[in-house]
């Protein structure tokens, strides 16, 4: 995009600042006590005087007016002014940043609400750690049924361009430990049976889990040993060292938090267990069935530690 | 002894509608047509159904397509776990409930826009909710094997190593399967047959898996009509017994990651449902003339000719290599071109075109059939039926 073009869209945008971003909208339903009291209960929130109905959460402000989150007949939500520009600019990405409120009388069950929302600022291109984007700020005033301002909002969204291949997902970010930004790594569902798994993991051990009773190991773990049926077990500390058993090289469909062409392996540990863990430092087309592996531990998010294998010599 | 259910309950009659990758409609929609076509082929009523059975992964539920078609007393209903590998348990659910007496005639029915309203083989990420059946999938998500096709094709690699298969061999699979469907007016890829070069040329998409060895998503339905074998004379098509019906699930079962067992390629959940098929029907490999084996991806089919004895272990690529599995070979397979060629209606259509070659309705019509064996999902809990001629 050349540099007239860009601030030709920019242009625009700025022109835009001041303007009603939406139609007005009048909430489909009064201020009402069972959505006070679902809301309470959802944030923790324990004030009699809410509960009661006496006065609604002023938190609550943005609930009444509030668009659906999934369209269909009637729920025609529109775009605000000006994304569309933004988004045809390349900043498809977004994620809300800043949210300034302002409440000038506690609503009460019965208020109508209506919001009115204008441009209020587009900033300059700015380089974040989600990529380059503007900050676009809009502003909300709710009046009640008899035009009375009841309270403001100011609502600032990053719009963002995604990095190149993940742009569906570029949002979807997870920190690890030391603060470095990265991908979002899927994340296990975890019982009771296998978080010494993942706690392991975070201790930079491998365990498996083994019986209390006839002392055999199992993986993945489950709470009764299949052998003896024991409900006993413990946790023995692996080597790290095995074999590669079979493996994978996935292409597509890809995912965030794993770079591709990925290789996946099962790997017959020395212990005599089998695990599914990723290879580290091998090229795809090196992989081999029974080439001799060693474990290391990879931290994917903030204390989210995965298992990795590199090649060994053998011995 | 014989089985008390061997060839108590029928097949009696058989629905469907197109397979498209957009149908357009909804999928209840699709259901109740499905159920309408095969009620009416059977020359049955929709009062006469009184029960309805399904597997898991369909999003209809049996009373909205009850109230659908007007139905009154629905006294059975059932729905069976693991996705495809209950592809054909409906059907032994149905045939144990009319010869028990329980129901009297049964539908059992698939319908799914899986490729127009979602994609059925996309990534797999569930949420992190502390159930047993969601911590399974995290054994493999989070190091990035989150589809069907990377589980299989971990299983598929080790098969390469334990017996010199090559994707040379899945993609003969594919190739023959694509020449049934090129012959097939109702199959997707209807006189689009391909080559084994072509197979060669298909991209990754989980290696040793290409493209050509994994089967559609598509959209469509398909409903089966059972009911007591003595009620089966007296209506309108030629009645299809059940001859074997079986569900299995083995040692270390997983689904779809069945990686802990000692050999990951054997299906032995196959094995099993096969013994118990040729003991309910008294019968052995040699007495099926025709079958439909499960074909979601190609490598799959090889270890089921071997857990129904057609071949030994590790033998399937040759017998495929030798044309076994086309007109004229030992035994055709999945002559409606299967789910790599007709559709992918998660394995019931597989249970009409057994119905078909039993009938000799089939587009590829394999001559004097009197068994036919239709399997169900791989790499899952399964299930299979042995249909035969009355």
């Amino acid at each position: 995009m050349s540099g007239t073009e860009k601030n030709n869209w920019l242009e625009k945008v700025r022109a835009m600042v001041g303007r009603e971003a939406l139609p007005p909208q009048t909430a489909a339903d009064p201020v009402n006590l069972p959505m006070i009291r679902r809301w309470c209960e959802a944030m923790g929130e324990s004030d009699p005087k809410y509960l009661d109905g006496t006065a609604a959460p002023p938190a609550m402000l943005f609930v009444w007016t509030m668009g659906h989150f999934r369209a269909g007949p009637g729920r025609e939500g529109g775009t605000l002014l000006g994304l569309d520009l933004v988004e045809a600019a390349g900043f498809t990405s977004v994620v809300a940043t800043n949210v300034e409120e302002e409440y000038l009388r506690e609503l009460r069950c019965g208020d109508v609400l209506t919001q009115r929302i204008t441009l209020d600022a587009i900033s300059e291109e700015k380089k974040t750690g989600l990529g380059v984007g503007h900050f676009v700020t809009y502003r909300y005033e709710f009046s009640d049924q008899k035009g009375e301002v009841v309270g403001r909002t100011l609502f600032r969204v990053l719009k963002f361009r995604p990095p190149a291949k993940t742009n569906e997902t570029a949002a979807r970010v997870d920190t690890d430990t030391a603060g470095v930004t990265q991908p979002l790594h899927p994340r296990p569902a975890i019982t009771r049976d296998g978080a010494f798994f993942w706690e392991g993991l975070n201790q930079r051990k491998l365990l498996v889990r083994k019986c209390g009773s006839c002392g055999r190991l199992h993986h993945p773990p489950g709470p009764m040993c299949p052998d003896c049926n024991s409900l006993e077990w413990t946790t023995q500390q692996c080597s790290g060292r095995g074999r590669i058993h079979s493996f994978v090289v996935v292409h597509q469909p890809q995912i965030p938090g794993f770079q591709y062409p990925l290789p996946v392996a099962l790997v017959d540990l020395e212990e005599g267990v089998r695990i599914v863990a990723n290879l580290r430092d091998i090229a795809p087309g090196k992989v081999r069935i029974n080439m001799p592996v060693e474990v290391e531990f990879v931290e994917v998010g903030k204390d989210f530690v995965i298992p990795a294998f590199r090649e060994r010599q053998a011995g | 002894m014989t089985h008390p259910l061997k060839d108590q309950a029928a097949i009696v009659g058989i629905g469907a509608t197109e397979f498209s990758k957009d149908s357009g409609r909804s999928e209840l929609q699709l259901a109740v047509e499905a159920i309408k076509a095969a009620l009416d082929e059977a020359g049955l009523k929709t009062s006469d159904v009184d029960g309805l059975s399904t597997f898991t992964m369909d999003n209809n539920p049996e009373i909205e397509i009850f109230r659908n078609i007007g139905g009154r007393n629905l006294k059975f209903f059932s729905r069976i776990e693991y996705g495809g590998g209950g592809a054909c348990a409906p059907v032994h659910q149905a045939a144990m409930a009319v010869h028990s007496g329980v129901a009297d005639v049964v539908v059992c029915y698939r319908a799914m826009n899986e490729r127009s309203q979602y994609r059925f083989g996309a990534s797999y990420v569930p949420p992190p909710l502390p159930s047993a059946a969601l911590a399974t999938f995290g054994w493999t998500v989070p190091f990035g094997l989150a589809t069907p096709a990377s589980w299989v094709a971990m299983c598929a690699q080790r098969y390469m190593h334990d017996f010199g298969a090559t994707t040379e061999d899945f993609g003969r699979v594919t190739v023959a399967g694509r020449r049934m469907a090129a012959n097939n007016p109702r199959a997707w890829f209807y006189q689009k047959p391909i080559t084994l070069a072509d197979h060669q040329k298909s991209r990754w998409i989980v290696e040793p898996l290409r493209l050509l060895d994994c089967c559609q998503e598509s959209d469509g339905a398909v409903a089966i009509v059972v009911t007591r074998a003595d009620r089966a004379r007296h209506l309108r098509q030629k009645p299809v017994l059940i001859r074997g019906a079986a569900q299995g699930a083995c040692d270390d079962q997983m689904n779809m990651t069945s990686f802990y067992r000692k050999d990951i390629s054997a299906l032995s959940e196959m094995r099993l449902v096969a013994k118990q098929l040729y003991a309910m029907a008294g019968i052995g490999p040699k007495d099926i003339q025709t079958a439909v084996l499960y074909d979601h991806f190609s490598p799959f089919v090889l270890p089921q000719l071997e857990a129904f004895d057609f071949c030994k272990r590790g033998e399937a690529k040759d017998f495929v290599k030798d044309g076994q599995i086309d007109m004229g070979g030992r035994l055709p397979v999945n002559t409606n071109g299967g789910q790599l060629g007709e559709a992918y209606i998660h394995g019931v259509n597989g249970i009409a075109e057994g119905v078909r070659q039993v009938r000799g309705s089939s587009v590829n019509q394999v001559k004097d059939v009197q068994h036919a064996l239709v399997t169900a999902g791989t790499g899952v809990p399964t299930s299979g039926l042995i249909l035969a001629a009355a």
